[in-house]
């Protein structure tokens, strides 16, 4: 098991090593070159000089890169235009929110498609098929920033059930431990904290949970459909297996694989999604963050952004190899 | 095999056949017992020749797509969509970027002009006429749509393709490309669409084009993966051994017999993404990265800048919003029906 | 072992399957047969003929929808007799596993591949014996002895794909017999097999008969298994029984076309050399409603008129004391000389000692 977790990891070395360079081309490329990227655009010529100097970029390409790489592996992401700060504290500082926002919508993703999808294949042909389905279709429809607009319009806005936006409610006290809300009010025991947080998350994490929620719905019910007319389920049938065990032991347990691997590679793009939805709903995350710096070509925060997204990708399917690993004994034993 | 028995034999006379002559059998002479023998059989089969072992998985995906709810519906909205995407110019009423009822509408004081008879869906924020607006902004979505997955299909399929010859027919040097091929659409693929997206669109500047471009590069991994995989799958099928083995050049093998039998998931995927071509172009432009420019409405351009009302006039967010959530769903429905009726496994 | 009502009576069995667009189609029309404790019968028909439907239908494995079937198959069993077509899901659920046990033909897809062999063997132990824990393990080891499986206790906590095709079958039959069943259905144990593996399976299958007194249903279209397995047979042509004889008769006096055509495309050792073998032109396509004559008639050399007028009856052959031996032909073939004395004598096809693998 080591051995693999060990051989996996080297394989993300060329990918990341890939994905570096395609970035560096990218900040030279830049309209101007990457000093414009770092430095405000009423800089004069003097300022880009020196700074051309001080970055190195007189020197060769090659030399250049391996000087970009350094940084980038030393964890130095550049300084966001937006704050005058260090990308990369940026990003720490609004991690937990987006964190949170992340687990929520996988959290409801999860807990309403599974069992959606299932019961949905179980009743083939029924009206509860028929509306899993045509949801989960509209669901993967429909633009996430739309859904977010009208979560807000109608639920917060013109009902009044939810917070429109933010973390918390403006005024609240809390103690911060962790930078996670809802952690910290579990911790602290102050409950009116987490309650307040919760809501806060729940329609911006009912937009993320939107394309997730969607895709794991069909991923189950086709998958179940599949292992239902699978002969080793006919087998445990003619074992006169309480259906139950035939349900959880011979159908769900088979069923529930290709899912694993859905679910892993969707929460990889729930980071993307939230650039999406956070900004809707003013949600103090990374995904704002990032809408703006869209907005206002905000390289560095970009090139950053790439580059926890493409490791935090390469990880995730790491993780769930892993976990598929432990799941799946013939996958194991190769 | 004999269609029916009436033409198969013309010179029979008609009352040999049947029942009632089965007692005047000795009577008949051998070789006319031994025809009506045989039309009688050939009546008792019936008409085998329509849905049988010739038809290709083509025809029989269609015939089975005909049957299915799923596959009509998503027919008739793409139909309408193209016909008013291809037509725009003759259905739209006025034009699309003439202020003419400007006076009429005050964005900022709420004051929106709704649904009226010469105004069919009612003005947008600068007082144009929204129902053209829709009308012609569909043909803009469509071509973003369709140059996004002409882009994703043609580069993915030319990388899959490669690397899935490669692989199949190569040897341990071809093994070594696709190796390498995959490692770079592993790296495409580690980077969510819609990033990627915002990277090519944040190369070359906010446009149209850039949205068509960025939304088809998003669309590369997954078209090569696809096809890459489908090769793999028929190159280890016993007919291409049979075509090497007979000496059958590996590039003709390839382009001959592998692909055309791989191009199946790689079609209904156009059809999926087409719809996603037209969610993501309204993502980029919600990002600021869509048409900066006003005289070619797009739905998705319409519905980042009707965000701004939405809580006064949400109309003229929810028009382009349907539009694009009917169209993509009428692409989607299609797709998977498609791919439903492609499924061996589904087949009986 | 012998008794007045047979174990199994299988009467005027009917599956039809409704199809959206299609209509329907009757998979099986009007089959009669009966198992006894002790004795092996066989199905025999090509692939599509009804076989396996016929014995999906008796287990009661068939989808809930879209199904009807009709007949009756009424079984004895410890506590009176039961019509297995008409009791309640969760009585058959009962049944099944500990009264009537069925091996499937491939034996891969057959075993769950992510659950060991061990607990798919234990779980049946524990439904309908009650057996747990280490009493269900021994138990479960004993079973994989018993079907001649090496090193039993290791193999409990292997995988499905750490098996070879020979285990995975005895370990499906090691389940099938655990709850020593009175009656088996075995559907084509064989095919997915190689040969010399094939010949152990049928020894083992041969064997749990004579030694349990267990009804075996053989569905095959293998007359090679037949020949060497078999007490009864019953040929199966769409969906319909066209002869139906005890082992030597049928063999040594084949008198149904198609029984004859089967027989004529074995391949033999003692066929004069560079004679071709015979194959039943056609395929199980080729047929015509049975209501409108004989099914068979489209790939029948010697179909005449007479075998187009509405559906031919079973009938007896010979003068009426052909020992069970009926057919369903109007023009049958007087004497076949397919097969000679010497073929049925041997014990053929099954191989004498079992090569012991590790």
């Amino acid at each position: 098991m080591l051995r693999f977790i060990v051989r996996r990891l080297l394989q993300l070395i060329p990918t990341l090593g890939g994905l570096s360079i395609l970035l560096f081309v990218w900040l030279q490329r830049l309209p101007g070159g990457p000093e414009y990227a770092l430095l405000p655009d009423d800089a004069t010529a003097e300022q880009r000089a020196m700074l051309r100097r001080s970055l190195g970029l007189d020197e060769p390409v090659m030399v250049q890169y391996l000087a970009f790489l350094r940084r980038i592996v030393q964890g130095d992401l550049g300084t966001s235009l937006q704050t005058g700060r260090p990308v990369l504290d940026e990003f720490f500082l609004r991690f937990p929110a987006t964190f949170e926002l992340a687990v929520t919508a996988m959290l409801i993703a999860v807990t309403i498609g599974l069992p959606l999808g299932y019961l949905a294949a179980r009743r083939r042909g029924t009206a509860l098929d028929f509306a899993a389905v045509g949801g989960s279709l509209l669901g993967i429809c429909t633009p996430v920033f739309f859904l977010a607009f009208i979560l807000k319009v109608v639920f917060a806005e013109r009902l009044g059930l939810f917070p429109s936006a933010f973390r918390l409610s403006p005024g609240i006290s809390r103690t911060d431990i962790t930078g996670f809300v809802v952690l910290d009010g579990m911790m602290t025991r102050e409950w009116d904290v987490v309650w307040d947080a919760v809501a806060h998350l729940a329609l911006p994490g009912l937009a993320l949970a939107s394309i997730p929620l969607a895709v794991i719905t069909r991923m189950t019910r086709a998958s179940v459909l599949e292992v239902m007319g699978e002969d080793y389920v006919r087998t445990a049938n003619a074992k006169g297996l309480h259906r139950g065990t035939v349900r959880t032991r011979h159908v769900l347990r088979n069923a529930l694989l290709p899912v694993v691997t859905a679910v892993g590679l969707l929460a990889g793009s729930l980071f993307a999604g939230a650039v999406l939805t956070e900004s809707v709903f003013a949600f103090p995350g990374i995904g704002s963050f990032v809408y703006i710096a869209t907005q206002e070509r905000d390289y560095p925060v970009l090139t950053g952004f790439i580059l926890l997204i493409a490791t935090m990708y390469v990880l995730i399917n790491l993780l769930v190899d892993i976990s598929y690993s432990l799941l799946d004994p013939r996958v194991r034993a190769q | 095999m004999p269609t029916t028995p009436s033409s198969q034999n013309p010179s029979e006379s008609p009352e040999t056949q049947g029942a009632e002559d089965t007692m005047t059998e000795e009577k008949v002479p051998f070789h006319k017992r031994k025809a009506a023998k045989v039309d009688r059989l050939a009546e008792l089969m019936g008409d085998r020749s329509d849905g049988g072992h010739g038809a290709g998985i083509w025809r029989e995906a269609f015939a089975r797509m005909r049957r299915s709810p799923m596959a009509i519906t998503g027919a008739i909205i793409v139909a309408v969509f193209l016909l008013v995407a291809l037509f725009s110019p003759l259905i739209a009423p006025y034009s699309p970027t003439s202020q003419a009822w400007g006076s009429e509408v005050f964005p900022n004081r709420n004051e929106f002009v709704g649904p009226r008879a010469e105004n069919w869906l009612g003005l947008d924020h600068l007082g144009r006429d929204m129902f053209s607006r829709m009308v012609i902004g569909a043909r803009q979505t469509l071509m973003v749509g369709v140059v996004a997955t002409l882009v994703g299909f043609l580069f993915g399929a030319l990388l899959g393709g490669v690397a899935g010859a490669c692989s199949v027919l190569g040897g341990r040097w071809g093994r070594q490309v696709d190796n390498a091929i995959m490692r770079v659409i592993d790296m495409m693929l580690a980077l969510p669409a819609l990033l990627l997206a915002v990277t090519v669109a944040a190369l070359i500047g906010p446009s149209l084009t850039t949205v068509m471009i960025a939304v088809g590069v998003a669309q590369i991994p997954i078209f090569a993966r696809l096809l890459r995989g489908a090769m793999i799958s028929q190159g280890n099928r016993e007919y291409v051994l049979a075509a090497q083995a007979m000496g059958v050049r590996n590039h003709k093998i390839a382009l001959t017999h592998i692909l055309p039998n791989s191009m199946g998931p790689v079609i209904v995927q156009s059809t999926l993404t087409l719809a996603t071509a037209i969610i993501d172009a309204a993502a980029l432009s919600y990002l600021g990265l869509g048409n900066p420019n006003a005289n070619f409405p797009e739905w998705g351009t319409m519905l980042s800048e009707a965000q701004r009302f939405l809580s006064s006039a949400p109309s003229l967010a929810v028009y382009p919003a349907l539009g694009i959530i009917i169209t993509a769903l009428g692409f989607t429905l299609l797709g998977e029906s498609l791919r439903e009726a492609l499924d061996p496994k589904l087949r009986k | 072992m012998s008794s007045s009502t047979p174990l199994l009576a299988v009467d005027d069995l009917s599956v039809v399957f409704h199809r959206r667009g299609s209509g329907e189609t009757r998979a099986v029309d009007g089959v009669s047969f009966s198992l006894e404790e002790g004795r092996v019968t066989g199905l025999v028909g090509e692939s599509g003929c009804g076989k396996s439907v016929t014995s999906l239908a008796l287990m009661g494995l068939l989808p809930d929808r879209g199904v009807k079937v009709g007949g009756s198959a009424v079984m004895r069993l410890p506590d009176g007799e039961a019509d297995l077509l008409r009791i309640s899901q969760r009585r058959m659920r009962d049944l099944r596993g500990s009264q009537l046990a069925m091996i499937f033909q491939d034996p891969l897809s057959s075993l769950n591949p992510v659950v060991p062999i061990g607990l798919q063997v234990t779980e049946i132990l524990k439904r309908h014996r009650g057996l747990r824990g280490n009493a269900a393990r021994k138990e479960a080891a004993d079973l994989l002895y018993r079907v001649g499986i090496p090193d039993p206790t290791r193999r409990l906590n292997e995988y499905p794909h750490q098996l070879s095709g020979g285990m995975r079958q005895r370990a499906l039959i090691a389940m099938a017999v655990a709850c020593r069943p009175r009656l088996m259905i075995a559907d084509e144990p064989t095919t997915a097999l190689d040969v010399t593996i094939q010949a152990q399976i049928l020894e083992l299958l041969k064997d749990l008969v004579t030694e349990e007194g267990t009804a075996l249903l053989m569905i095959t279209h293998d007359l090679g298994v037949v020949a060497g397995l078999c007490d009864d047979i019953n040929v199966l042509y769409a969906g319909r029984a066209v002869e139906t004889a005890p082992r030597r008769p049928l063999f040594a006096d084949p008198t149904h076309p198609y029984t004859v055509g089967l027989l004529g495309s074995i391949p033999r050792l003692d066929a004069p050399r560079g004679e071709s073998l015979t194959p039943v032109r056609g395929s199980v396509n080729d047929n015509i409603a049975w209501t409108d004559g004989c099914a068979f008639a489209p790939r029948c050399d010697h179909y005449t008129m007479d075998c187009l007028q509405g559906p031919p009856p079973l009938v007896e052959v010979g003068d009426g004391n052909g020992g069970g031996h009926v057919h369903r032909c109007v023009n049958p073939i007087g004497h076949a000389d397919v097969v000679d004395r010497e073929v049925l004598e041997s014990p053929a096809v099954v191989g004498d000692d079992e090569e012991e693998r590790g």
